[in-house]
């Protein structure tokens, strides 16, 4: 139900970014999805790839920092109001939705889209019971 | 242990009359052999009879480091050069070395002192003492080294540098007892930790480190992080090099070798000396040395004498850590700060790595303050709210305990450089 993302620190300097996506082409890792969050100085790196514990090892033996955290990975109905409907049920749960952000590719009619909720479980529950599916881990590495 | 019970116990009294004759020998000696302090001496209207005891002490000039650069390399020798058989130097980061030279009878000398560091710091004659401090003409190295050999240990002489070689020979021949710099302790226990070593492996017990200030947390950190006993030790290349002061088992500060080495503590602005339990600029003055002695050299490092008794039994007063140098503070918009104090908060935050550097600037009229942090994982979420909360919250400690307000970076990982000598943790951009 959950897959795992790892954030990477980053220090706004130029080339930095560069350098930590080059680690990763250089060890065969595939960014599935990512998304940056970010400060003047520095940011964090949130990105779904195909191998968790490779990148976490490689990344690491370059010296950035990474963490993993649990997200939902959601199938959405990519048409207007397709996103919409989806947040406002899992409002009406009282989840709150702490970022989302969506895969560089997508399927058929469907956006993925991926969601860090402060209740992971409820949100899982809420999304299915609406007819949203979820994806695996095996599939999202499939992507 | 203490090494030399007669003279690190001796009576004070008695004390007190052994630094008496030597200062009345040493003043005679520089009198007669250094055109520097005859002269000095003259312009203050001395000669080496108006110096009676130990407490004439302050009628005599100070010495500064610039007095050795503008004498170098030789000039304040006491000693002539064929009863000089050894030169070491110190680095300056601003010009010329620091050069000094020893007599046979100063090496001897410089090997006890030595041997009761390594001795109150844990190493017995049975004892393997790993020397990572550089050899060569900085003294830590072969200071360790021939205070190790005179306790009768068995000393690896391994130097500085090359990381995963130190941690080799570390595991492998044994050691006991691991003499370096502490931000070097620190950075080898962070490399065992990288490379995945087990600690069991290692027979490593006490941790003699010098050279650098070092403060109260980072002492603590680097006994958990390799579960040993850390004693500070205390010396510079211009005094002898290590050994002029070292703390024992009991770490309430470092005993002085006062029998070879007269502390003071003055006022660094009215330059008078200050009672003993007073904060304020270490003086020294050597007091057996015929290479090269030093009257009330300014040592610039800021601390304060101790003369109540500890337990170890030594008689011999102590010096507390060193708060910093009076040269390694940075004024902030009037406001003293010294990179201890920002250690120490640091490491009193947890999960806070001790890896930081100072970069002071001046923008328009306005001096500066960064304080340049290194990010570790347990540090790191998904969010940068967590972040911008931990930058907050060093900034508000900083101006709370420190008076002065800074902005607080995060940095990557292992990008504030390590030293394998001292640690260098101010940057000043400032042009004044």
């Amino acid at each position: 139900m959950f897959i795992k993302q790892i954030s990477v620190f980053i220090e706004n300097k130029k080339g930095r970014l560069a350098s930590l996506t080059d680690v990763l082409a250089k060890n065969g890792i595939d960014l599935i999805a990512l998304s940056m969050a970010d400060t003047a100085d520095y940011g964090i790196m949130r990105a779904i790839v195909n191998d968790t514990d490779k990148a976490k090892e490689v990344l690491r033996a370059h010296n950035f920092a990474v963490t993993t955290t649990e997200v939902l990975a959601a199938e959405v109905p990519d048409r207007p109001g397709g996103l919409s409907e989806v947040l406002v049920s899992l409002q009406e749960q009282n989840i709150s939705v702490e970022y989302l952000y969506s895969f560089v590719r997508s399927s058929n009619a469907k956006a993925l889209i991926l969601f860090k909720v402060n209740n992971g479980a409820a949100a899982a529950e809420c999304l299915t019971g609406k007819g949203i599916r979820l994806l695996s881990q095996a599939e999202v590495n499939e992507l | 242990m203490i090494y030399d019970p007669k003279h690190e116990c001796m009576p004070r009294e008695e004390l007190r009359k052994l630094q008496s004759e030597r200062l009345i020998q040493t003043v005679r000696r520089i009198y007669d052999h250094v055109p520097m302090y005859r002269e000095k001496m003259q312009e203050a209207g001395l000669t080496p009879e108006d110096i009676h005891s130990i407490d004439d002490l302050h009628k005599l000039p100070f010495t500064n480091k610039q007095d050795l650069r503008d004498h170098y390399p030789y000039g304040l020798f006491a000693a002539p050069m064929s009863d000089i058989v050894r030169l070491q130097a110190s680095s300056g980061t601003t010009g010329k070395l620091t050069v000094v030279g020893y007599t046979a009878k100063d090496i001897d000398t410089w090997s006890e002192v030595m041997a009761r560091t390594m001795a109150a710091g844990g190493a017995t004659r049975d004892s393997i003492v790993h020397v990572a401090y550089g050899y060569g003409l900085f003294t830590g190295g072969m200071g360790a080294h021939y205070g190790a050999e005179r306790l009768g240990a068995t000393v690896v002489p391994v130097s500085a540098g090359n990381t995963q070689r130190q941690l080799m020979l570390l595991q492998d021949f044994g050691a006991d007892v691991l003499a370096c710099t502490p931000s070097y302790a620190l950075h080898l226990a962070e490399s065992m930790e990288d490379a995945g070593m087990d600690r069991s492996k290692f027979k490593l017990k006490y941790g003699v480190f010098g050279a650098e200030p070092c403060s109260e947390a980072m002492r603590k950190e680097i006994e958990r992080r390799w579960q040993i006993r850390v004693t500070d030790i205390y010396g510079m290349c211009e005094l002898t090099g290590p050994g002029v002061a070292s703390e024992c088992e009991h770490q309430t500060g470092m005993h002085v070798f006062e029998d070879h080495f007269f502390p003071e503590i003055i006022d660094p602005e009215t330059l008078e000396p200050l009672p003993d339990g007073e904060q304020g600029e270490l003086v020294f003055t050597t007091l057996s040395k015929e290479g090269i002695p030093l009257i009330r050299y300014r040592t610039r490092d800021i601390t304060t004498i101790l003369d109540d008794p500890c337990p170890c039994g030594r008689t011999l007063r102590r010096i507390k850590k060193i708060l910093g140098r009076s040269d390694d503070m940075v004024i902030i918009r009037g406001v003293n700060v010294f990179p201890s104090q920002i250690e120490t908060l640091l490491l009193e935050m947890g999960d806070v790595e001790p890896h930081y550097l100072l970069v002071v600037n001046r923008e328009g009229a306005l001096d500066t303050l960064e304080v340049r942090v290194e990010i570790s994982e347990v540090m790191l979420t998904d969010e940068v709210r967590h972040l911008e909360e931990i930058e907050q919250k060093i900034k508000a400690q900083i101006a709370s305990r420190l008076g002065v307000s800074a902005k607080v970076k995060l940095v990557e990982p292992k990008t504030i450089p390590r030293s394998e000598g001292k640690a260098k943790r101010v940057q000043d951009n400032r042009t004044l």
